[in-house]
């Protein structure tokens, strides 16, 4: 059985932009979200920019019961505003907590690379180490466990389908489009809220500070501190929030009359296998040129049909590798090279929510049809010269966009790549 | 304190876990915390961890498991405070 895969809602919550709207208009606009973090200068971190999504509070008091929000960190604050954002974008309403009714033939897989570290490090560890266990309560586990977002959303929303928490690092929120993908394909499924979320916490942001990984160069002047693609890139800017894409089968979309965004035309996950120069911090670049060829076997397309890449491009040294990696694979010369560009130029690295979040990137461009700008690289990292021609530094408006290829590569040196087509009735 | 304050507090405290906060606004004495202010059970830790800073007592595990009902939890605090 295999059967085709349509995107019929999505919901963000991003550093530069929370809704569609907001995003979508930063994005065109090119508006960084990234700022300065006054607690990490307390703290003495070496990077002192992030990417945190705003007004989040606001937004989950109005929309979750005062009992949720007790046990809901910034993590499941922005998976759950994405998830049922993207429920109601598809035209489905929020269920009532007592009506009985179960979405059997709904589910969820929602991953997060680091999960709830703010609560371990605000509550469980200092709690614990004073001797205080019968203090914390009934609300920790739930926000500590690996599956906390996706439990949570599958109560707001009744799904009684697969309800799972990928998590592959950096690869977790494309991955988990690839995945709901796949379910569905195989008819287990009709509809699956697929993607990320990733808390903001200086817990998580501090062991990437210390591997000399952070950009630690432009704290006065946090906008231009994420810079993919540039000779002057200095690491990457942690970002957070959530990205939630839902996933339907074309047959569920189309016998109910939801509007369809675009069409996951195919995905592939693998892992380098940590040889070939490959580790738990470096990709094997083989494994990453298999991972696009296949993504683009399974989609079924040539490679010339692509108009623009969305890259990893995170904005450390592996840059000018992802992008040979990408001329190789899809044996592109320069010349015939799709537009090139980092959504993590705006919104800094998201780790788990990264591949959500641009993916839902990647689908407001193909509707809108336009190329966002990559921002901050005006300097073009010389081994990247040849390809210069590919990267927008201004949005450009393109109507006739019609397929995009995502990737996301991952700590663990897994890949994962997924090609989207915009849906034309 | 009087028992009529004790019990405001109570339900102050419990309507923060009440899923039916219509239910919590007219909770009186024999009001069932988990059947009729749908409250979780498992938030029933919580409720008891915050009597015992509202009223700065400490509940044993057995006595916290009798708690059913709003009374309960203020005859239990008053037998604390006595």
């Amino acid at each position: 059985m295999s059967r085709r895969v349509v995107i019929t809602g999505m919901g963000v919550v991003a550093p530069n932009g929370t809704g569609l709207d907001a995003y979508e208009q930063a994005l065109r606009g090119g508006v960084s979200g990234i700022r300065h973090i006054p607690l990490l200068d307390e703290l003495k971190f070496g990077c002192r920019v992030a990417g945190v999504p705003q007004g989040v509070d606001e937004i989950a008091g109005e929309m979750f019961a005062e009992e949720e929000l007790l046990a809901m960190n910034s993590s499941h604050r922005y998976g759950c505003i994405a998830a049922l954002d993207a429920w109601t974008d598809a035209g489905f309403d929020r269920p009532e907590p007592e009506d009985d009714a179960v979405f059997w033939e709904a589910g969820a897989v929602i991953g997060t690379g680091i999960g709830g570290l703010d609560t371990t490090g605000e509550k469980l560890v200092p709690m614990v180490d004073a001797g205080r266990v019968r203090r914390l309560g009934s609300t920790i586990v739930e926000q500590v466990m690996g599956s906390g977002v996706s439990a949570r959303v599958s109560g707001l929303l009744a799904l009684g389908n697969q309800v799972t928490s990928n998590s592959s690092a950096c690869s977790t929120g494309a991955e988990a489009v690839v995945e709901g993908y796949q379910r569905i394909q195989a008819g287990f499924a009709e509809r699956m809220l697929c993607g990320g979320t990733e808390g903001s916490s200086h817990y998580t942001w501090g062991g990437f500070d210390s591997m000399r990984v952070l950009c630690r160069k432009f704290n006065d002047e946090p906008e231009k501190a994420s810079r993919p693609l540039s000779a002057s890139a200095a690491g990457f800017v942690p970002g957070s929030g959530a990205g939630i894409l839902h996933l339907e089968s074309l047959e569920s979309a189309e016998s109910r009359g939801g509007r369809i965004y675009a069409e996951v035309l195919g995905g592939a996950l693998n892992c380098g296998g940590h040889r070939s120069g490959g580790s738990t911090t470096a990709p094997n670049p083989v494994g990453v040129q298999r991972c696009i060829r296949e993504a683009v076997g399974a989609a079924g397309i040539q490679p010339h049909e692509i108009d623009a890449i969305n890259g990893h491009l995170t904005a450390t040294g592996a840059d000018p590798r992802e992008v040979t990696s990408w001329a190789t694979a899809l044996d592109l010369t320069p010349d015939a090279f799709p537009w090139i560009n980092s959504t993590k130029s705006m919104i800094g690295h998201g780790l788990g929510a990264a591949g959500a979040l641009e993916s839902v990137a990647c689908i407001l461009m193909l509707q809108g049809g336009f190329v966002h700008a990559s921002i901050n690289c005006e300097d073009v990292h010389p081994e990247i010269e040849p390809f210069a021609g590919s990267i927008p530094h201004e949005t450009r408006e393109l109507p006739e966009l019609d397929t995009i290829i995502k990737a996301g590569f991952g700590f663990g040196d897994v890949n994962v790549c997924v090609i989207f087509r915009r849906w034309q009735a | 304190m009087e028992k009529s304050g004790i019990q405001s507090k109570v339900i102050e405290i419990i309507g923060r876990y009440a899923k039916d906060k219509d239910a919590a606004a007219a909770a009186t004495e024999t009001t069932n915390i988990l059947d009729d202010l749908k409250v979780n059970s498992a938030r029933l830790v919580d409720v008891i961890l915050d009597l015992e800073d509202e009223f700065d007592i400490e509940v044993e595990d057995e006595d916290a498991d009798a708690v059913n009902t709003v009374g309960d939890a203020v005859a239990l605090i008053q037998s604390k405070l006595a």
